[in-house]
């Protein structure tokens, strides 16, 4: 087992910022042979170096092998196997529990019986979280759960950062750890970087969209997996994406009534990749499984749909669903208006990259519209010594990211994975693509957007003030819009009105760049080291 | 009739109590105070700086910032996020709270 990683070599072509047809086609290299992937300094103390209390709290290695940046389905397949493999791993999570978005599940304290009947393959989470106990008890995975990395930053070579100029040798990762106001600055040192970040949800504004009880689709499904509550008891799940089936689903298992799903994509539009789901025997089970869920619990689902406005005041009492054209403009004169309590809404979800495009590593556009990490067949980035797993690279669901975690695991111990996982991996991507192309946002949406509808919800601004600066004031983009409005200047720094901005300035959405991950306290900011240590 | 629990079964360890507002809400362990709230059918518990227009959770997963709340007199605290304890009290927060914060 190639459990100590030698001199780097043989990677100076990936010194560069990948181009489109970069990385991604890169051969998979010979393994047990080829060079290990984790570059190590000469005085290195290795893995068997004695730990040191980094935390006040919890003890993690002087210098891990590898560090991982989220514990969703893909950095928690990672850490189980790169442990498996000899590597000691640091672990990191913003959450308090391992298993990510889609294995959110309630605190041990809620005393749920049956945990699993909110998952699709439980059995596959339950398994990798006693590896994880086992390798943490052992050892060889230090697991920090509600610690939030807010910047990673290269040691040892000027330049690095933007994936140029020599290797970095090793990384700090700087974390906010626990919860105000006890919260504490907590720094990892790790010669790998694995970033498995995931996702969040897609919003597309409409009239209302604001109004206590719309809630994103996920955040209904995270809410009601991890603290057992729904928003209300009538909830239309509106929007795109093969989540709502999901979202609809749980809802109602769990004693909603959905009224309706909207969907604004066509479902026939799979017809013409019918090959990609073929393939795919387990995912056409799960739609089936979708399928029936929603008939048992007489869910309708609309298609070429949208809700195009919420009622309310305090909170939402109905909403109009109108018919879409295939660009996604909604036809005049087709409103209907669905009462209900609470809207469950999302269009796709968003790879959450600013801790990779901080490192400057490449990106690609995937075929829903979104950006992604621009990866090869070893789940490396542009900039060696970072990794990336699961939805950064591009949105393909739980099970992709569990094999990409493995594989990534393999690739940073220099070990061959199993033809299997690399196998899986083609065939999940090509789903993904195919769904991801028949779910991408028709241009027509903005047809629903008022000028009087709130599209940055943390600044107040109508679309009519950013339509105003891209026609009057020119602007063609988001950076500017946000410059002469105010537009994703709030706290959740354009999260949720980027892709609306960007559409309304008519750019293609740029990617997630944000200086830091999250709201850091000021006194954390003094504590990081110059530029260049 | 269904409800979250009767999906998942078993009991909650031991329940507990939280103020909103002066009024006394019911708690599960390992509950954030957004689902201890939603669970009390209140889904507002923030107004906005300009419109003073009601907020409540809208992501669910900390990356939107709508369910900024007051707990135990800090403000701008993500209600999604935080955990209940017993006896916190929680405020509703209006307009800015005070910003200690880097973004
Ligand atoms: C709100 C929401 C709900 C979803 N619900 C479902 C569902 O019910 N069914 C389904 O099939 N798919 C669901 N998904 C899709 C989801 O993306 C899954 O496909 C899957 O969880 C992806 O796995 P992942 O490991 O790539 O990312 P995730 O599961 O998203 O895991 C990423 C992890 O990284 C952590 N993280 C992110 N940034 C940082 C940081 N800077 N520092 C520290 N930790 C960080 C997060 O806390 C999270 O635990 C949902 C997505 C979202 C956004
Ligand atoms: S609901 Fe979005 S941050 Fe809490």
């Amino acid at each position: 087992m190639p459990t100590s990683p030698s001199e780097p070599a043989g990677r100076a072509g990936r010194a560069d910022p990948a181009g489109p047809s970069g990385p991604a086609t890169a051969p998979t290299p010979a393994p047990t042979a080829a060079p290990a992937a984790v570059p190590r300094p000469a005085a290195h103390p290795g893995p068997a170096a004695a730990p040191v209390v980094a935390s006040a709290h919890r003890a993690a290695p002087a210098r891990a092998d590898l560090a991982i940046v989220g514990a969703g389905p893909a950095g928690l397949a990672a850490a189980v196997t790169a442990a498996g493999l000899g590597l000691r791993v640091v672990l990191l999570d913003a959450g308090d529990r391992p298993g990510g978005q889609f294995y959110r599940h309630p605190a041990p304290g809620l005393g749920a019986a049956r945990p699993e009947a909110l998952h699709h393959g439980w059995a596959e989470f339950a398994t990798r979280e006693a590896a994880l106990r086992a390798h943490e008890s052992a050892g060889r995975i230090t697991y920090l759960p509600l610690h939030h990395v807010w910047t990673v930053v290269p040691v040892g070579a000027a330049g690095a950062r933007r994936g140029h100029g020599a290797p970095a040798t090793e990384w700090i990762l700087h974390a906010v750890a626990g919860h105000a106001p006890e919260e504490r600055a907590v720094a990892v040192t790790a010669r790998a970087v694995l970033i498995a970040t995931g996702a969040y949800e897609r919003q597309l504004p409409f009239p209302g969209w604001t109004l206590p009880g719309v809630i994103g689709a996920g955040g209904a499904q995270a809410m009601l997996k991890s603290g057992l509550v729904l928003p209300g008891k009538r909830v239309v799940v509106a929007g795109s994406g093969p989540l709502l089936l999901a979202v609809a689903g749980s809802l109602a298992a769990a004693g909603a009534t959905v009224p309706a799903v909207v969907e604004a994509a066509s479902y026939t539009a799979y017809a013409g990749r019918v090959p990609a789901l073929l393939r795919n025997p387990g995912k056409l089970v799960e739609a089936a499984g979708y399928g029936g869920a929603l008939a048992r619990h007489h869910v309708r689902l609309l298609t070429r749909h949208a809700v195009t406005e919420a009622h309310g005041t305090e909170r939402v009492e109905a909403v109009t669903v109108a018919r879409l054209d295939r660009n996604w403009r909604p036809l005049p004169g087709t409103g209907r208006r669905i009462p209900c309590d609470a809207l469950a809404v999302g269009h796709g979800l968003v790879p959450q990259l600013e801790l990779a495009t901080g490192l400057g590593c490449a990106i690609r556009r995937s075929p829903d519209g979104t950006v992604a990490l621009e990866l090869d067949a070893e789940q490396r980035t542009s900039v060696p010594g970072i990794w990336s797993a699961g939805e950064t690279g591009g949105i393909g669901g739980a099970q992709l990211a569990m094999i990409e975690g493995e594989l990534a695991a393999h690739s940073v111990a220099g070990a061959l994975p199993a033809a299997r996982l690399t196998r899986s991996r083609a065939r999940l991507r090509a789903f993904a693509d195919a769904m991801a192309a028949a779910h991408r946002p028709g241009e027509g949406w903005t047809g629903w957007l008022r000028d009087d509808a709130v599209v940055c919800r943390c600044e107040e601004v109508p679309a009519g003030r950013i339509r105003e600066a891209a026609d009057d004031l020119g602007a063609r983009d988001a950076r500017t819009v946000k410059l002469l409005t105010r537009a994703g200047m709030g706290w959740c720094q354009g999260r949720m009105c980027g892709p609306a901005v960007a559409a309304l300035a008519g750019e293609e959405g740029a990617p997630d760049r944000r200086p830091l991950s999250c709201p850091v306290p000021l006194r954390h900011l003094a504590e990081l080291p110059p530029a260049g240590h | 009739m269904h409800s979250p629990r009767s999906l998942v079964g078993g009991t909650p360890v031991a329940a507990h109590e939280i103020t909103f507002d002066g009024r006394e809400l019911p708690a599960l362990p390992g509950q954030s105070i957004a689902a201890v709230l939603w669970g009390a059918g209140i889904l507002a518990w923030r107004t906005t700086r300009e419109g003073g227009a009601p907020r409540g959770a809208f992501c669910g997963i900390g990356s939107c910032f709508d369910c900024l709340v007051t707990v135990n007199g800090r403000p701008n605290q993500r209600a999604c996020l935080v955990p209940a304890r017993p006896g916190d009290t929680v405020t509703t927060q209006e307009g800015t709270g005070r910003a200690d914060l880097a973004v």
